[in-house]
C-alpha cells in the first residue's frame, strides 16, 4: 500500500500486521469489587478464541472491554491496532462499524420488526432501502429466518431472537465477531442450531471471532467441527482433526487461568481446569 | 453518619449532578450537528404531545371551572363578580396553565420517557446501539427533548383556553350570569408579559420533564424492579424541579415586566 494512502486510512493498516484484538494488563472493577484482574491475551486475525469459566468471573465484561462499551480501569485494549482505551466514543462509533456483537439476551430493539433489526447498521449508513432489503433477505436466508422478517420480536422463540441477533452483527460483514453467550438459555437442540451457525460464519468469512460460553460442549463442537461449503452443512473434522484457529481462554476469579490451544487445554495438569472441562 | 458514609454519599449526588448535566448539556448540543433523527423527533411528538392532548384539556378545562366556580363566590361579596374573567384568565395564563399541564404532562410522560428508555437499559438495548454505531443520546434523548419543548408549548396554550372556556361555561351554565363581561375583562386583563411568562414556563418545563426521564432512564440498574424505581423518581424529581423553576422563572418575570 502506498504511504499517501497509509496514511489517509490510518485504521486500515495496523491489523494487517499485528494481532486483531490485544488485552495488556487490563483490570476492572465495579462499586470497589475487581472483576478482571492484569489481563493479557491476543487475537490473531480469522482466529476464534473461546473464552470460558464459572459465572460471574467477568467473561462478558471482557466482551464489552473488547467493544469499548466499557472502559478499564488500568491497562491497554487494541482493536484492529488502535487503542480502544484511549478513544473517544465518537471515534468508537466509527470502529465498531467493523465489529459485530451478539448479546446474551440478543438485545433486540423490541419496538422495531426482524427486517428494520437486522438492517439497523445499514439504515443508520444511508444504505438504500433496496439494497439495504436484499441485505436483509440474504442474512436472514443465511441464519435460515427468511421467513420471520416481518414478525416483532415478541413473537420469536428465544432461539429464533439469538438468530436474528447474529443475522444483524454479520450483516455488513464485520472484520471482528464478539459472541456473548450465544447459546445461553437455550434448549440442547436450539443451542446445536446456533453453533452450527457460528461455525458456519467462520469458515465461510473467516471472521476473526471472541466467543464467551458457559458449554464447554459447544465450545469443543466448534472446535471439532467445520462447515463443509459443497454439501451446506457442518460436520466433523475427519480423523479426529482440530481447527487450529480455535483457541481456548479460561478465566477464573478474575484471572486467565489458561490460554491456549484445544489440545493444550484437554491435556492440562492443572487440577482446577481439569475438574472444570471434565 | 459516618464521615466516610457521608463522603461517599456527597460524591455519589454530586456525581449524579455532574451525569445529568452532561447528559442534558450533550442532548442540547446534539440538536445543532448531524444526524437528525426526524422520524424520531416525529414519533415523539405523536406519542409525548398528541397522546397527552385529552388529559390537558381536562385539567385545564376543570380548572378553569373550578377557579370560575370559587371565585365567583368569593368577589360576590366584594361585588367584583365582573373580575372573574380577570382572575380566572391571569391565573390559567400565568400560573395554573403552564404548572398544571406541566405537572400531567411531567406525570405521564416523565414516567413513559423514564420507563421505555430504563427498559432499554436492563435489556442491552442501549448497549446493542452503541455496539452498532449510534449514539444514545442522540437517537434517544435528542428527539424527545425537541418534542417535549415543542408540544408542552403549544398544550399549554390549549389548556389556558379551554381553562377559560370552562370558566366561561360555569359562569353562564351554573351561575346564570353574562358572557360578554367576563370575555372582556378576561382579554384586558392580560399584558404582554403576563403572555410571555405564561409561554416562557412550559419551555423550561419541557427541558426538565424529558432530561430527568431520560437520564432516570439512562441510569436504570436492576431488572424490571429498577425501571419501576426509575419510573418513580423520574416524576417525582421532574414534579419537584418544575414548582422551583415556576417559582424562580415567575421571579425573573416579576423583575423584568413588573406585577
Amino acid at each position: 500500500m502506498p504511504a499517501a494512502e497509509t496514511e489517509a486510512n490510518p485504521t486500515q493498516q495496523p491489523e494487517r500486521r499485528g494481532p486483531v484484538v490485544v488485552f495488556d494488563k487490563v483490570s476492572i472493577g465495579f462499586e470497589d469489587k475487581p472483576v478482571l484482574k492484569d489481563i493479557s491475551f491476543s487475537v490473531e486475525r480469522a482466529q476464534t478464541l473461546i473464552i470460558l469459566g464459572p459465572a460471574g468471573t467477568g467473561k462478558s465484561v471482557l466482551l464489552k472491554l473488547a467493544n469499548g462499551l466499557l472502559k478499564p480501569d488500568s491497562g491497554k485494549i487494541t482493536v484492529f491496532g488502535e487503542d480502544v482505551t484511549a478513544m473517544p466514543e465518537q471515534r468508537l462509533y466509527k470502529l465498531r462499524a467493523r465489529i459485530g456483537m451478539v448479546f446474551q439476551e440478543s438485545a433486540l430493539f423490541d419496538s422495531m420488526p426482524v427486517s428494520d433489526n437486522v438492517a439497523y447498521r445499514l439504515h443508520e449508513e444511508h444504505v438504500p432501502e433496496a439494497e439495504a432489503h436484499a441485505a436483509v433477505v440474504e442474512v436472514l436466508d443465511f441464519v435460515e429466518l427468511g421467513h420471520a422478517i416481518d414478525k416483532y420480536p415478541s413473537e420469536l422463540s428465544g432461539g429464533m431472537r439469538r438468530r436474528v441477533s447474529i443475522a444483524r452483527a454479520i450483516i455488513n460483514k464485520p472484520d471482528l465477531i464478539l459472541y456473548d453467550s450465544p447459546t445461553g438459555g437455550l434448549d440442547p437442540i436450539t443451542s446445536t442450531t446456533i453453533v452450527d451457525l457460528v461455525i458456519k460464519q467462520r469458515d465461510v468469512s473467516l471472521t476473526t471471532s471472541l466467543l464467551v460460553t458457559h458449554r464447554l460442549q459447544d465450545a469443543f463442537t466448534l472446535a471439532t467441527h467445520r462447515f463443509n461449503t459443497a454439501q451446506g452443512k457442518v460436520e466433523k473434522i475427519p480423523n479426529g482433526g482440530i481447527d487450529d484457529r480455535t483457541q481456548f481462554l479460561v478465566l477464573n476469579e478474575g484471572r486467565v487461568v489458561f490460554h491456549g490451544s484445544t489440545l493444550e487445554l484437554v491435556r492440562t495438569t492443572d487440577p482446577w481446569l481439569k475438574e472444570y472441562i471434565s | 453518619m459516618p464521615f466516610g458514609t457521608l463522603d461517599s454519599f456527597a460524591k455519589t449526588k454530586i456525581g449524579a449532578i455532574q451525569d445529568y448535566s452532561q447528559l442534558a448539556g450533550r442532548a442540547v448540543l446534539n440538536m445543532f450537528s448531524r444526524p437528525r433523527y426526524w422520524a424520531d423527533i416525529f414519533t415523539q411528538m405523536d406519542s409525548i404531545g398528541i397522546g397527552s392532548v385529552p388529559i390537558i384539556i381536562l385539567t385545564g378545562f376543570f380548572t378553569g371551572c373550578v377557579l370560575a366556580l370559587q371565585s365567583e363566590t368569593a368577589l360576590q361579596q366584594f361585588g367584583a363578580v365582573s373580575k372573574t374573567g380577570s382572575l380566572v384568565s391571569l391565573s390559567m395564563v400565568k400560573e395554573l396553565g403552564p404548572v398544571l399541564t406541566a405537572l400531567m404532562f411531567s406525570g405521564r410522560n416523565a414516567a413513559g420517557i423514564a420507563s421505555e428508555i430504563g427498559s432499554m437499559r436492563v435489556t442491552e438495548q442501549i448497549d446493542a446501539m452503541r455496539a452498532l454505531g449510534t449514539d444514545p443520546t442522540r437517537k434517544l434523548v435528542t428527539p424527545r427533548l425537541v418534542a417535549t419543548i415543542f408540544m408542552i408549548f403549544f398544550l399549554t396554550i390549549i389548556a389556558d383556553a379551554v381553562g377559560i372556556a370552562g370558566g366561561a361555561m360555569v359562569r353562564v351554565g351554573l351561575l346564570g350570569l353574562k358572557l360578554s363581561p367576563y370575555l372582556h375583562s378576561s382579554y384586558t386583563t392580560l399584558a404582554y408579559g403576563n403572555v410571555v411568562e405564561g409561554l416562557t414556563k412550559p419551555i423550561f418545563s419541557g427541558f426538565i420533564i424529558a432530561t430527568v426521564g431520560c437520564y432516570f432512564g439512562m441510569n436504570t440498574k436492576g431488572g424490571t424492579q429498577g425501571v419501576g424505581r426509575a419510573t418513580t423518581q423520574a416524576v417525582v424529581f421532574s414534579s419537584v424541579f418544575i414548582i422551583v423553576v415556576d417559582f424562580l422563572v415567575s421571579r425573573l418575570m416579576i423583575s423584568i415586566f413588573g406585577s
